[in-house]
Formats: C-alpha cells, structure tokens, sequence
C-alpha cells in the first residue's frame, strides 16, 4: 500500500515528507536536519518536551514560517516552491487559540466557509452542522472571548475542519485541557482518522501518543531520537517483567528454587522474572509453578511504558543513539 | 473525492477576483470588530469635533487675526479651518488603524490566515478598507458639524464636492497603507501608538490652522513640503475658489507615492516569518 506506483495515485502514499528539515534562529539550532515520513490516512505524533522543536516543526510544515534547509513535501506539494497548494491541503491548529475572540464562535466558523469560498447557503449548513458536532451550538451567539479552554480548543478545530482539509496539523491539542474536555479531545481525533485524514499531531503526553498515534517519533534536542509505532518504542528498552508475590514463606522458597532466573526479595516475598509479557512466557513460568506445586498470591505483567521510553531517551543531553538503561523502569528491583 | 472539490474551485478561480473576494470577507470582518467594539471608532471621531469646536470658539478670535491682513472674522476663519479640519480628520483615523492592526497580529487567528489558500494580503486590504471607510464616515459627520457651526462652501459645484470627496479618500488610502505599515513594524499597540503620532502631529505643522506664511521662515519649509499642506490647499480650493495651483497634481503624485510605498512595505513585513 505504501510502495510508490509509477504514476503516483491520486492521493499521495505520503501525505507528509520531510528530509533534512533544518532551522536555526540565530546560533540556536532547533531542528538539526530531522527526516519524517507520514503515510496518508494516518496519525503521526513528534513527541517530545517543551522546547524540542516540536511546533517549530509544524509551523514549517504548515506553511507558517519558511525552513532554512530540507526537501519537504505536504499533500505531493513542494513547501518551497508551491506553499499555496499545501495551505490548500491542510488544515492546521496550532498551539495557541486561533479563533477571532471579538466575534461569536458562529461568525468565526462563517469567516471560514468565506474563506473557503464556499457558497453562501452550504457555508451555513457547514457552521452549523460543526458547531453541532463540537457541541458549541448553544454558545454559537456569544463572543469566543466568553469561550472556556475546552470550547475554545473545539471551536478551533471545527474551524480547521471548515475546509475538509485532507492534512490536519493539530499542534498539543490537549495542553491545558481538563480531562474530560482532553477525551473529547481524543474522541475528535478518532473521528477525523476514520475519515481518512492524515494527522501530523504534536504532543507532550506520552499516553496521548500511545492513544492515538500509529507512528511516534521522539524529538530531542532538534534531531530524532527513535521512531516507530508505540509497541516498538517500548521494545526499545528494557524493564518488561512478571513479579510474583505470595504470602506464605515456604511457598515463596518452593518458588525460588524453580525460578533460578528470578531476581529474590526475600523481605518482601517478590519474585522478579525478566519478560516480554508474551502468552508463551507467561505460560512458561506458570507450568513451572504448577509443576512445583506452588501458587503465587498476585501475579503482575509490567511492561515500560511510553514514560520508561521517553525518559530513556530525553534524560540526556547526548544525542544521536538512545542509550540503554539511563533510568531503570520503575518497578524494579531497589 | 468529493471533499476535494471545493479545494478545486479556489484553484480554478483567476487573481483578482481572489483578491476581491477575500478582501471583501476580512473587510466585513473589520467592520464586524468596529460594531462590536465602537469605542476606538469613537475617540477617534470626536477627536476632530473637539478640536474643530476648540480652534473656531475657543483660540478662533485670536487666531483669525492672522488671516487675510489680520481684518478676518470669526467665520472667515471657520471658512478657513475647516478644510484643514476634514484632512485632520483624515489623518487621525490612520493613527487608530496602526493600533488596531498591530492589536490584531498579536491574534491567534492571523496564524491561521497564513496557513489558509487564500490572498495573502487580504487581511491588510481588509483593515485598510474598512479604516478608510471609518475615515470618510467621519468626515462626513465632522462636515456636518462644520455646516451646523456655519461653515459654507462659497461656489462649489457638485463635481467640486465630489472631486473634494475623491481627494480625501484618496489621502486617505494613502495614509491608512502608511498606517498598516507602522501597525505591522510595531512590536506591540502601545509602540503602534507612538509610531503613529506623526500621523496625528502633521496636521498641526501644515497650513490647516495658520497660514504658512505666518510661520517662522525656518519652519515654512517642512510645512510647505508635507503632503497635509497641497491637500489642504487643494481642498480650498474646491470649496471655496481659492487658488490650487500645482497642489493638486502635488496632492495625487504624494498618494500614489505614499500608497505605493505603504503597500509595499506592509506586505514585505507581512510576509517575513512571523515569530
């Protein structure tokens, strides 16, 4: 599907490509020649902490400010040479709240289906079907000056989606969203993704990559730290375990002696089995159990999660490679 | 498929309607923000009332003593002020513009703008229509308050007022692209503010209130030289049959220059990469 036919189809295998994207202010390098390739149809989160370079990347890629350096394309256009047939392409909504504060969220989402060029009756039937969808109908007449964050954020959106824009950039959609507003948040996404958008988001939280996100890449200090889909950034460091506990002594001693393998806490009854967490693994250590007779009172998988892989990756100032074990999961042994 | 279809026929459609059609939708959206928020609008409309009231009741029997050998009267200065009057309040309104333009990059929505496939300059078209709109509003209501104090046009003929209307918006585009500019360069409203004053000073070291032959003879040149001063003179001109000589020519090379160069200016700052 994503292997490039002669003649490209119509919709371009890749909605988003990036080589060698370099920018600097001043001395200060921001983005250190990163490549980013996002296929059409899916969700691409960078993640990364505040100051990676993380919107510096989808300001350029959305057209808002120029590179200094890369071979970019978004939608099959050139960024360089043709950035009106991106911006025609995409739909962007950045970090910070770009709706018109002074007018209703209703004259905000007509401003859009004007600048769309839309005619004037499917303008309105646009408007008030999203704000509809966004649940703003009731506040459409009031300033979004008046809006909460949440609306706010929503409003956004439906604004960007005035256009059906096939490339959606949503810039830390969720920052400053109380957590019901950041579900519906999610939720929204979901729904864009279903209609085969391409999804260029940016994020700080870990679990809202691993939520929506079909490939993350991790930006550290403008260059890419790792990259892949969420399962294979987790592969990438150690710290998946089974942790046995039991309550009674001997159990725990009959365990041990079959568990060579296993890391012993002797005070607290635990045994610590190095895993992947796969059904085969599991069941190895179970017959095992089984064949000595013994039951474990508690049996838990831990495998590293996005954090694990995230302050695996970012703890240091060194770039280029991810180096192992920086910071040790957090579940083992003390 | 279908979706892409409205992508589809903005490509298809030529520069100028573009143009015209985005500009038409910032321009409502200006006028949107004045009706909402009319405070602006009216401090800069009373503004020339006051100083209209001020110059013809308050300073007018001192200062009418310097026009035509000293012998004027009251309403032979009215007659004289109050050209001076409209194009200040031409000039004021610009000052309000550079505020408002610089107010409004500092909106999250302008992000926006930039990212959309529409004409690129429409914003600042958007803003410089809907001031100069603003501006010949006023003057007409500044006119009328002219006329209500007695201020009477002596042979005019109604190609005159309308020729008197053009000169106005044309000056009026001319400083209100100046003004855009000024909005663009500032960092914030306040300094906005500031840069606009010459706007707002000009006026003031023109011949709208005094005679320039009345001014030291150091300071005649920079009132001579100023595109206020051949505006002001060739607005007496049509309204009261004084001699225009070369300021009209003079008045239409300054607007086109000052349009031209304001133009230029602000879309170069425009499209720098915002910070």
């Amino acid at each position: 599907m994503t292997k490039t036919a002669p003649h490209p189809p119509h919709p371009h295998p890749h909605a988003i490509t990036a080589k060698h994207l370099h920018k600097a202010y001043g001395a200060k390098t921001i983005l250190d020649g990163i490549d980013l390739t996002v296929p059409t149809g899916t969700v691409f989160s960078l993640l990364g902490p505040n100051g990676a370079g993380k919107t510096t990347a989808v300001k350029i890629l959305s057209t808002l400010i120029t590179a200094d350096a890369g071979d970019l394309h978004v939608g099959g256009h050139n960024l360089a040479t043709d950035a009106q047939a991106v911006r025609a392409a995409i739909g962007v909504t950045g970090q910070f709240s770009a709706v018109d504060g002074l007018i209703t969220g209703e004259e905000n989402m007509l401003l859009m289906a004007d600048l769309h060029h839309l005619p004037r009756s499917e303008g309105r039937r646009t408007a008030a079907e999203l704000l509809e969808r966004f649940d703003l109908t009731e506040a459409a007449k009031k300033p979004a000056s008046t809006y909460s964050g949440g609306m706010r954020r929503r409003l956004d959106i439906a604004m960007t989606l005035v256009g059906s824009p096939r490339i959606i950039f949503l810039d830390e959609p969720t920052t400053g969203l109380d957590p019901r507003s950041r579900h519906t948040m999610w939720r929204i996404i979901r729904e864009l993704v279903t209609t085969g958008v391409t999804v260029f988001l940016t994020t700080q939280y870990l679990e809202e990559a691993d939520q929506l996100a079909d490939r993350i890449a991790v930006l550290h200090d403008g260059r890419i730290a790792a990259e892949g889909s969420a399962e294979e950034l987790k592969r990438l460091i150690p710290g998946g375990h089974v942790r046995l506990r039991f309550t009674d002594p001997d159990a725990y001693r009959a365990a041990a002696s079959r568990l060579r393998e296993a890391v012993r806490d002797d005070e607290a009854l635990t045994l610590q089995l190095p895993s992947d967490g796969s059904q085969r693994e599991l069941r190895a250590v179970l017959d095992l159990l089984d064949s000595a007779g013994v039951e474990a009172d508690e049996l838990t998988v831990h495998t590293p999660d996005l954090d694990d892989v995230f302050f695996a990756l970012t703890a240091d100032t060194t770039t280029g490679t991810p180096r192992r074990s920086t910071q040790p999961s957090k579940e083992t042994v003390r | 498929m279908s979706s892409t279809s409205s992508t589809s026929s903005t490509s298809s459609m030529s520069a100028l309607p573009l143009t015209l059609r985005d500009s038409t939708t910032m321009l409502r959206r200006n006028l949107l923000h004045a009706r909402r928020y009319p405070s602006l609008t009216l401090n800069i409309l009373l503004t020339p009332i006051v100083l209209l009231l001020l110059f013809v009741y308050v300073f007018g029997g001192v200062m009418s003593a310097g026009i035509g050998g000293g012998g004027a009267d009251r309403s032979e200065y009215i007659a004289y002020l109050v050209p001076g009057i409209l194009l200040m309040t031409i000039g004021a309104t610009p000052a309000g513009t550079a505020v408002s333009v610089s107010m409004d990059m500092t909106e999250g929505i302008i992000a926006r703008f930039r990212t959309m496939a529409i004409h690129r300059g429409s914003v600042l078209i958007g803003h410089m229509v809907g001031s100069v709109l603003q501006a010949l509003i006023s003057v007409v209501l500044v006119g009328a308050v002219a006329v209500a104090i007695g201020f009477r046009s002596t042979d005019a003929t109604a190609l005159e007022w309308l020729a008197a209307f053009g000169l106005l918006a044309l000056v009026s585009v001319a400083f209100t692209w100046i003004a855009v500019g000024m909005g663009l360069a500032s960092p914030n409203p306040e300094a906005a503010s500031n840069n606009a004053l010459p706007l707002i000073i000009l006026p003031f070291i023109s011949s709208a209130f005094v005679p320039i032959d009345a001014m030291p003879g150091w300071f005649q040149p920079v009132a001579e030289y100023q595109p206020f001063t051949p505006a002001i003179e060739t607005l007496r001109g049509l309204l009261l049959g004084t001699e225009i000589g070369h300021s009209g020519w003079l008045t239409v090379i300054w607007s086109v220059g000052l349009t031209a160069l304001g133009y230029w200016w602000s879309r170069s700052l425009f499209d720098r990469d915002p910070k």
